[in-house]
């Protein structure tokens, strides 16, 4: 079982984890991105999201199907949300079951690393200043997991 | 010669000013002909010098054809997540 989305409302992260959730299921991982209040030292009030959204959602469910086939057996459902959003609220959702822990814990690890390399989204950061900028996340370091 | 639209997103749409572009290209062109047509584009100084191209929504290498009636568009760094 495979659903991917990009969507522009507010994405219900229980609603994901029920929906992978089986009696086949001994393990659920849940991976939550959420909008923190500070980025490279700045004071952020706030992020608006934009996508290519056609190619977002194919690469994304590419990218799940992927997941599917190194892991056999997962359950994936992966939410990314766009448009503006405020602190604390979900960017993006993983839920992802398995018979067992370790496919289910690998397999989110694998899509939150590949969705944040290939998937096109970008973010622009509007800071506390009131100015904002465009996140290029191929100049952040150390950041590897980092939602 | 001919005539393809290429789409923008994010930072490159406001560096170019706008969300799709055209570009005149002799036949047969490469993603990377398109890209080099962008370049003499106001804006097109901003773009790296080996930008990520997407052909029908799929990341495709410089070396690769391109037609008219193909969707093309070029992708900044994304940083979704």
């Amino acid at each position: 079982m495979i659903r991917t989305a990009i969507v522009n409302a507010v994405i219900d992260a229980a609603a994901l984890l029920a929906e992978v959730t089986s009696e086949s299921t001994g393990a659920t991982t849940l991976f939550v991105g959420t909008v923190r209040d500070v980025n490279d030292g700045r004071a952020v009030r706030g992020i608006e999201y934009t996508a290519y959204a056609a190619m977002a959602a194919d690469e994304l469910e590419r990218i799940a199907l992927e997941a599917s086939q190194r892991f056999d057996g997962v359950r994936i459902a992966v939410e990314h949300r766009v448009g503006e959003l405020a602190l604390t609220d979900i960017s993006v959702a993983i839920a992802i079951a398995h018979a067992r822990r370790a496919p289910a814990m690998d397999a989110s690890r694998f899509v939150i690393e590949e969705l944040k390399r290939r998937v096109p989204i970008w973010k622009r950061e509007h800071y506390a200043e009131g100015d904002w900028q465009w996140v290029d996340a191929t100049l952040q370091h150390n950041d590897v997991g980092a939602p | 010669m001919t005539q393809l639209q290429v789409l923008l997103f994010a930072s490159y749409a406001d560096a170019f000013g706008a969300s799709a572009v055209s570009v005149t290209v002799c036949e047969p062109a490469t993603v990377a002909d398109v890209v080099s047509a962008l370049r003499l584009l106001p804006g097109g100084d901003s773009l790296p010098s080996s930008p990520l191209v997407a052909v029908n929504r799929r990341y495709t290498p410089g070396v690769v054809r391109v037609r008219s009636g193909q969707e093309i568009a070029v992708i900044p760094p994304v940083a979704g997540g």
